[in-house]
């Protein structure tokens, strides 16, 4: 049995997670489905979204926002965020727009989450 | 002089929620006035995920969350004035405003005060120390690094565990900085539990419960604090100090709503809250005057902040269109054993209006304790509660034979009860 918090919602359900048989895991203590699944990705793959900013230029603003569409494998974080660090983008930039594809083979893309107009 | 049915001063998430809703009532003589140069509030800065999810049902960043709200204001074609600061409300509701095209003076017929909170700075909590640069609070760094592009810093402290000091950990690793310590004077924290989580817990930073800074190092910039774990009476015990090495030391020590302009119009103040004292509708002492948001009293979620400003803005039509929702005898909620305050703190006396939440939070943390509301002698609401805490906003949705009885009720008592006892 292990116990986790769910970081789904800011409720932050306390879990307890039936890891005796990995292909059984059960989970109590969840107030919705996410709560379930994220007990499971815990124990068996833990996930986490990205969020970080990326350098803009011609825009009103110096930087965007983005994030994982997607929460990525969480030993993953550092080395995506790596593939932001000398990354600049030209405005307009919109909400949605793809900033990274696939990020290292995860399926996932970075997405801005914010317009920058252009100057 | 300009004259407007409804002055919001505020556009951050309560701002253009109740704009939204006094507007879809029927309201269409809006004005929003907004000091920074973007309509969104806060949440332009919160880049992190983790908004939206009552509202949405999905999960939005703080820029994405504000956008649908902006966009939703847009639709309507509701009226705003960025860049412009509100610098003074009359209790007659006549506003003075400062932009970049000058003085404003608009007289209105119902102002809703939305204009959110702001940070406790370090002269609210008096750290010994030197005035070293390499201090700030965690909104301000958050800004810097979120919406300027600066990095503050390079090897952090942060000072209470309050959720965006959680949120400027986390964000300073990712930005390659060094996050030493989350330091919490009190035994627990305030900030949410799933920022714990992901934010310290994910990346190995020590949270120290009941410890504080007591020293600050360093001539021009900061070199290092000095900590020390406190007593039960929340004194620094000198022997347990210890020194750590950085230059940044973020505070986020909890927040203060933002009343000089609501003190200005002689609205009422909670010293809890340190919000206005409002009725169920929202509304101050000072007729067609209202408060929502983080102004009222500092809220955990987005989602709870824009669905009491829903209700501020429906209440605020309904006053432009019948002055006389003011005049009903109240009742003050009495607040006891373990309940800080309620929001609203008075209810309207045989009212037949029947939707109506009580928020409350609680002083400490306790376990396995019951959530009661009394009227009179009867006990009209009571629910187990394992764990409640000082960082969670408990919420009461009462029933329509509850809410009749707190209606018809001479004292109303709320409090937590052991159930051991």
């Amino acid at each position: 049995m292990r116990e986790f918090i769910c970081i789904n919602c800011p409720l932050g359900c306390n879990l307890k997670v039936d890891d005796s048989d990995l292909s059984n895991i059960k989970v109590t203590g969840n107030t919705c489905k996410r709560g379930e699944k994220y007990g499971i990705d815990e124990v068996l793959n833990p996930k986490r979204m990205v969020t970080s900013s990326v350098k803009v230029i011609n825009g009103k603003e110096n930087v965007v926002s983005v994030k994982t569409k997607e929460a990525i494998p969480k030993a993953l974080i550092f080395e995506s965020l790596k593939l932001l660090k000398n990354l600049v983008l030209s405005a307009p930039v919109k909400i949605g727009d793809i900033v990274i594809k696939n990020i290292l083979d995860t399926g996932v893309d970075f997405i801005a989450t914010r317009n920058v107009d252009k100057e | 002089m300009e004259k407007h049915n409804l002055v919001i001063v505020g556009g951050g998430p309560a701002g253009l929620a109740a704009a939204i809703s006094a507007y879809d009532m029927g309201e269409t003589d809006i004005i929003i006035l907004e000091r920074e140069s973007k309509l969104g509030g806060i949440l332009n800065q919160c880049i992190h995920n983790g908004f939206g999810l009552h509202t949405f049902n999905e999960e939005l960043t703080g820029p994405e969350y504000a956008q649908r709200f902006i966009d939703e204001v847009n639709k309507r074609n509701i009226k705003y004035l960025l860049d412009t600061t509100v610098i003074n409300i009359t209790n007659d509701k006549h506003i003075k405003a400062l932009s970049t095209s000058g003085l404003y003076n608009i007289e209105a017929k119902a102002i809703i005060l939305s204009c959110g909170c702001r940070e406790r700075p370090r002269g609210a909590i008096n750290i010994a120390g030197s005035r070293a640069s390499g201090i700030y609070s965690a909104g301000t760094a958050q800004k810097l690094v979120n919406i300027d592009g600066y990095m503050p810093g390079k090897e952090v402290v942060i000072l209470g565990s309050g959720d965006i000091g959680l949120i400027m950990a986390r964000r300073m690793i990712f930005e390659g900085a060094k996050v030493k310590a989350v330091i919490e004077l009190m035994p627990y924290s305030s900030g949410l539990n799933r920022n714990i989580v992901q934010c310290l817990n994910d990346f190995n930073i020590p949270l120290l419960f009941s410890h504080t800074v007591i020293d600050i190092k360093g001539k021009n910039r900061v070199e290092s604090v000095v900590i020390a774990e406190v007593d039960e009476k929340l004194n620094p015990k000198l022997e347990t100090k210890q020194e750590i090495k950085c230059d940044t030391l973020l505070l986020s020590v909890g927040l203060l709503p933002e009343n000089e302009l609501a003190r200005g119009a002689d609205v009422n103040l909670s010293r809890i809250t340190r919000g206005a004292i409002v009725d169920d509708n929202l509304m101050t002492n000072i007729e067609g005057i209202f408060e929502c948001g983080n102004v009222l009293h500092v809220h955990d979620l987005v989602d709870y902040v824009c669905e009491e400003a829903k209700e501020a803005g429906i209440k605020a039509y309904e006053y432009i269109n019948n002055k006389d929702i003011n005049n009903y005898s109240k009742t003050e909620i009495i607040c006891e054993n373990g309940v800080r305050y309620t929001v609203p703190e008075l209810i309207i006396k045989n009212n037949d209006n029947i939707p109506l939440t009580l928020k409350l939070r609680v002083g400490n943390v306790y376990k396995k304790v019951k959530l009661e509301v009394k009227c009179d002698d009867e006990i009209i609401y009571s629910r187990l509660r394992p764990v409640v805490a000082p960082g969670e906003m408990e919420k009461l949705d009462l029933k329509p034979d509850q809410v009749l009885k707190l209606r018809n009720a001479n004292t109303i008592k709320v409090y937590l009860r052991s159930i051991e006892e």
